[in-house]
């Protein structure tokens, strides 16, 4: 059983190398193949000072070149420096961003797990009761306000028109980081809740929930203790897709809030061109995303023995 | 019965704001484009029902001509889309074995990639074109597709019509566009309408980061992104182009949960 699990941890590890090397491989390609340089339009410079600053950054080389020296500098952890931002390196910028768009994305699925549990549960309770209907009109609207949307509307009631909380910002005036946090969890809530409602659905009809209802348990212990475990697999299972959609999340929420983070990076990098940023931050995004869905599909065998005997 | 009046309501709203999007060019009120800058930004009046932006363009005609576009590109996207995601679901259900087998770990793979930024990318690599925008939202929203459609077919393929299509003498292709696949209408509509608004969704958030549509055109997303700029002076600018997102996605979401529910009461076992 052990044996099994390690085998499977290793080949998925195996191909998550290999899918690495295909994102920085079509990063790559298609970096290059933009028209226009990093250094090719802000001024003019001499030749001679395009061919220095080429050869310094290798971009005279042939393009396979490039490509394996970057695979090998970056295996050593040396991303290269940023051509945008002269003097730092790509990994002290995305060092520097990085605590951020974590903590954002922590807290942000933080909430979303705790209400959308709770609401969906609550939902889940009495299918057509009014809290069903009301926490899933909830979750319908949530799923159709983009963080876009949404982010803006709160800063214009709770920042500009209430004045209850800052409008930007991370961690520098009190209570900064609530607007961006509802901003960023609201969709996943609504998906959440919407997953918790129907696998608790279906977990409710199960045999085993009525042995537990004739043993006299009250209504909590058997949602808490029994049915949650089995409904909660659906959720478990998206929370691996949850974290691609929470990075693309970060692009957005971190340009309204004019948070410092790795997600803002991006998009700059990618209007900026700079081509080493983008290859690190799409290399590390992909590594997290790939990461995070092995640790979903570990977290589901461990909730479903199903799974575990599957596997052996 | 809350469940049909909803229904009905969202498919009311959905079919007049179609409607009013494509018919902009006769139906808006003045010129998208047109400015007036002795205007400037206006709130909501009886000459410009919605108000002006600080251009003084009149804000209605502007969310009818992005709704149109905004519409397209979620019909164009999802047609992509579509053709994608049923072409290499079915040939993989059908032809099953490790044909079959690959062609799902592509996809499986496909899922695990980070490939909002792969549609930056494309954006800012090879400039920001219409055409490039909607095939690119497309190669994202296909992955879905693909699995619903191989589940069907895979389904499908052991049941007798099949074998007695076989036994006259029909050939594969024969076999799996005219008695297969259209048997998988029910899941493949139902599939199509919940991914137009994730492919409008899509559209919305490229242009509201500056990646998607680009002046002079515009969409709601480049609208909500204009109004954001503005919300503090100019409320208006990013309500009625918000309203106007959020109403056709719900309306859409509505009518995807709809049509799923009826799909899986009517034929058991039927949705994938």
């Amino acid at each position: 059983m052990n044996s099994a699990l390690l085998r499977m941890i290793a080949g998925r590890l195996a191909s998550a190398a290999l899918l690495l090397l295909l994102v920085a491989a079509v990063t790559f390609a298609l970096i290059h193949a933009a028209p226009g340089g990093p250094f090719a339009s802000d001024r003019a410079v001499s030749a001679e000072v395009e061919a220095a600053l080429n050869a310094q950054y290798r971009l005279d080389q042939p393009l396979p070149a490039q490509f394996f020296a970057y695979l090998g500098q970056a295996l050593q952890g040396n991303f290269g420096p940023s051509y945008r931002y002269p003097g730092r390196t790509v990994s002290e910028l995305i060092i520097a961003g990085l605590p951020a768009t974590l903590e954002l994305a922590c807290y942000a699925l933080l909430l979303a797990l705790l209400i959308g549990i709770v609401a969906g549960s609550l939902a889940a309770r009495r299918p057509g009761s009014a809290a069903d209907q009301l926490s899933m009109g909830l979750a319908l609207l949530g799923i159709c306000l983009p963080a876009f949307v949404l982010g803006p509307l709160l800063v214009l009631v709770f920042g500009v028109y209430l004045e209850w909380l800052p409008v930007s910002g991370w961690g520098e005036l009190a209570g900064d980081k609530w607007l961006p946090t509802v901003t960023l969890a609201a969709g996943y809530c609504a998906y959440i809740a919407r997953l918790t409602r129907a696998g608790l659905c279906q977990q409710l009809s199960q045999p085993y929930i009525i042995t537990a209802r004739s043993k006299g348990l009250s209504e909590l212990a058997i949602i808490v203790h029994h049915a949650l475990r089995g409904a909660l697999l659906p959720v478990v299972a998206y929370l691996g897709p949850a974290c691609a959609g929470l990075i693309a999340g970060s692009f957005v929420v971190e340009t309204i809030f004019q948070i410092p983070g790795i997600g803002r990076f991006y998009i700059q990098a990618a209007f900026n061109r700079d081509y080493t940023l983008i290859m690190a931050l799409t290399l590390f995004f992909a590594a997290l995303i790939i990461f995070f869905n092995l640790l979903a599909d570990l977290v589901a065998l461990w909730l479903d023995p199903r799974q575990r005997e599957a596997l052996s | 019965m809350t469940g049909k009046l909803a229904t009905s309501a969202a498919l009311w709203l959905l079919a007049t704001i179609t409607a009013v999007c494509l018919l902009a060019p006769w139906l808006a009120p003045y010129d998208p484009s047109a400015q007036n800058l002795l205007l400037g930004a206006q709130p909501p009046s009886l000459q410009h029902w919605l108000g002006t932006d600080s251009f003084g363009r009149d804000l209605l005609s502007r969310l009818l001509h992005g709704g149109r576009l905004s519409m397209l590109i979620g019909l164009c996207a999802t047609a992509v889309a579509l053709l994608l995601g049923v072409s290499w679901g079915a040939t993989a259900g059908f032809v099953g074995g490790r044909t079959d087998a690959l062609m799902m770990r592509v996809v499986d793979a496909l899922y695990a990639l980070p490939f909002v930024m792969f549609v930056v990318l494309l954006m800012v690599v090879f400039g920001r074109s219409l055409a490039l925008l909607f095939i690119a939202i497309g190669a994202v929203e296909w992955l879905t597709m693909a699995r619903i459609v191989r589940a069907q077919v895979r389904a499908l393929k052991q049941s007798e019509f099949v074998e007695a299509a076989r036994c006259i003498g029909l050939s594969n292709r024969q076999i799996l566009w005219r008695h297969v696949l259209p048997n998988c209408s029910g899941p493949i509509i139902v599939y199509t309408t919940l991914t137009i608004p994730s492919v409008m969704l899509l559209e919305a958030f490229l242009s509201f980061l500056g990646l998607g549509v680009q002046p002079p055109q515009s969409s709601w997303g480049a609208l909500i992104s204009q109004g954001v700029e503005t919300m503090e002076e100019y409320p208006w600018l990013l309500l009625y182009p918000a309203a106007a997102l959020t109403t056709t996605l719900l309306c859409l979401n509505l009518l995807g949960d709809q049509l799923r529910d009826w799909l899986e009461n009517s034929s058991p076992g039927g949705a994938a």
